[in-house]
């Protein structure tokens, strides 16, 4: 399964000139509002002609300028999940699930109506009309109607943005599901880097119409160069994890991760669970020793890889846990205190509340090779 | 008093007959005419919308007198259709047809316009990626969501290809049984002495037609956007 994608277009002062390739799993396009992101799904779905550019799924070409090639949007089995749900204010919810099925060949058919319904629990909306779902619901059935027509790639533009805390809380678990339960590619633009940790298997990082690097979420958040980008206060580390047990007495969750064991709030899930878990460089302590006396409940033994620049006052530190990169964020005066350069034994200290529930997310495949050894 | 006698009974029929038929075949050309107004992008678009509108602003007996050269017997397109089809409309009831349409036209095609403006681009785009060609996606998106616009169109041309008058009796004359309408008659029967208790009788027909035409424009309208309405 693959998915190459290569545009250039033009319109107003703007200029987009980008490719890359998507394997299975979830491709984030990440990047600040009008960095093309939306160009470049409207042209994979059709939506949008650019000037030159080349689409292939599957190695069937959806789009060729030089060859004079552009598969109409209906022909190409692109299922796309607008930021605005976009469902038929004149159906009701069954009907609007059942629009895209009615057009799909049967031998193109996968995934019944009672399972997509069952995994996205829309099942007590199926009578009502779009108009009285809340948000979340809303963006539930637009992601069921597309799923229906049974596409070969699922785009999903910013499936999120218009929702509060809560409503994104619902669905995320949801967009885990699809990415590993169906196997199908899905290309997801998103600006938030919450979101990419949590879903992402592979991110394409645009700026200005340009694809800026591309790579696994867990070594690009873990690269200070990127921070301009990302945004500084989200980057940090993406760690796979498993679920050991869980303390019901304090509510809290043990995890296991390559550099040893974290406490953190209960989640959700039943112990042997493979988690990704992001951790934000500026709530990673470093300390010489183990801490005695300490309310952080979490101490990873780590060894300093790289330090950051050294003319800024804060100091970005990249340390190797285990297996995983992390990041701590440090003032340069605790660098000197401690007089950390690259090969250091160091201790990470984190606390336990410092890892949101929007942190934690299921994944099947991010730990893929990491806990062989138990 | 109040009883229509038969010659009044027959102008009324003629009267629903010529609107019904106006309306009914004016109406795929009107939604066709408002999608083009709408959504078109091309040369001669203000044009169109310009002939369209035409007969609203033109006195009425400007657009008979055209439909009389063009469409009578000697017309250039008159005797082809009654060489060709043997169709004649000079002086005919299929003549005032002809002519209530042309003249309700412009009322229907701003209707459905504005019914066509009204629909998001984006929902026909969506039923695109889920493979809706696009006549299927006017058939399943476009038409339902235009559809109170359409219809409230539809009884405005209706109402007022029942109430036209100047480019009907220019066109195909007063014909009793033939071509006299509603108005031809009320016209008639005011020109001679005691006509006046007939030409009463038929205003208030006529009034009674407007107003329930206006009335379930404006219900169905309320109703299917009740029905398609975003809640």
């Amino acid at each position: 399964m693959s998915i190459d994608v290569g545009i250039r277009h033009r319109f107003g002062g703007f200029s987009i000139d980008a490719a890359f390739s998507a394997g299975t799993g979830l491709t984030a396009l990440f990047g600040r509002s009008g960095a093309g992101k939306t160009t470049l799904v409207n042209a994979v779905a059709g939506l949008l002609r650019p000037e030159q550019g080349r689409v292939s799924v599957e190695g069937e070409v959806l789009l060729d300028t030089e060859r004079g090639i552009a598969v109409p949007p209906h022909k190409r089995r692109i299922g796309y999940v607008f930021q605005e749900g976009r469902l038929f204010p004149h159906l009701s919810v069954r009907q609007n699930l059942g629009f895209g099925r009615w057009f799909t060949r049967r031998r193109h058919r996968f995934g019944s109506f009672a399972d997509t319904v069952e995994l996205l629990g829309i099942g007590h909306l199926l009578e009502r009309r779009p108009g009285s779902l809340s948000g979340g619901e809303k963006q539930r059935v637009a992601i069921g109607r597309a799923l229906l027509a049974s596409p070969r790639l699922l785009l999903m533009d910013e499936p999120l943005a218009s929702l509060d805390e809560a409503r994104k809380a619902e669905i995320l678990p949801y967009i885990e599901r699809l990415r590993d339960g169906l196997g199908l590619p899905i290309l997801y633009v998103s600006h938030s880097v919450p979101e990419i940790a949590r879903l992402a298997t592979t991110v394409v990082i645009l700026a200005d119409g340009r694809v800026e690097r591309s790579g696994p979420p867990a070594a690009l958040m873990a690269d200070p160069d990127l921070f301009p980008l990302m945004g500084r206060h989200e980057g940090g580390a993406l760690l796979a994890a498993r679920i050991l047990a869980h303390d019901p007495v304090d509510a809290l969750t043990e995890l296991e991760v390559s550099g040893g064991r974290l406490w953190v709030p209960e989640v959700d899930a039943p112990p042997g669970t493979q988690l990704r878990v992001r951790i934000r460089a500026r709530d990673v302590i470093l300390a010489e020793a183990p801490p005695v006396g300490l309310s952080a409940l979490n101490c990873l033994p780590a060894t300093v890889v790289e330090i950051g620049p050294l003319d800024q006052p804060i100091v970005d530190v990249k340390l190797v846990s285990g297996e995983d990169f992390m990041l701590a964020r440090i003032t340069r005066r605790s660098l000197r205190v401690l007089a950390l350069e690259p090969g250091r034994q160091v201790h990470a200290v984190l606390k336990s509340i410092a890892v949101g529930r929007r942190d934690i997310g299921r994944d099947e495949h991010l730990a893929e090779g990491h806990f062989e050894r138990s | 008093m109040l009883q229509l006698t038969p010659e009044e009974w027959t102008a009324v029929a003629l009267s629903i007959r010529v609107a019904g038929w106006a309306t009914l075949l004016s109406l795929p050309l009107g939604i066709a005419t408002a999608l083009l107004l709408a959504r078109g992008r091309f040369w001669g678009r203000g044009l169109l919308n310009g002939l369209v509108h035409l007969p609203l602003i033109l006195p009425p007996v400007v657009t008979g007198y055209m439909l009389l050269l063009l469409f009578g017997r000697r017309g250039p397109i008159g005797s082809l259709l009654e060489e060709t089809f043997g169709i004649v409309l000079a002086f005919r009831w299929t003549g005032a047809v002809l002519a209530s349409a042309i003249m309700a036209f412009p009322l229907m095609v701003r209707a459905i316009r504005l019914a066509v403006e009204a629909v998001d681009p984006k929902l026909e785009q969506a039923a695109g990626t889920l493979g809706a060609n696009r006549l299927w996606t006017f058939a399943t998106i476009t038409l339902p969501l235009i559809l109170p616009g359409v219809i409230a169109g539809a009884i405005l041309a209706f109402a007022k290809a029942m109430g036209e008058f100047g480019a009907t009796i220019t066109f195909v004359s007063n014909i009793p049984g033939e071509t006299q309408t509603i108005p031809s008659a009320i016209y008639a029967l005011i020109q001679v002495p005691g006509g006046e208790a007939g030409a009463l009788r038929l205003t208030a027909v006529s009034i009674a037609v407007a107003m329930a035409a206006l009335l379930a424009s404006e219900a169905v309208g309320r109703l299917v956007a009740r029905r398609i309405a975003d809640r």
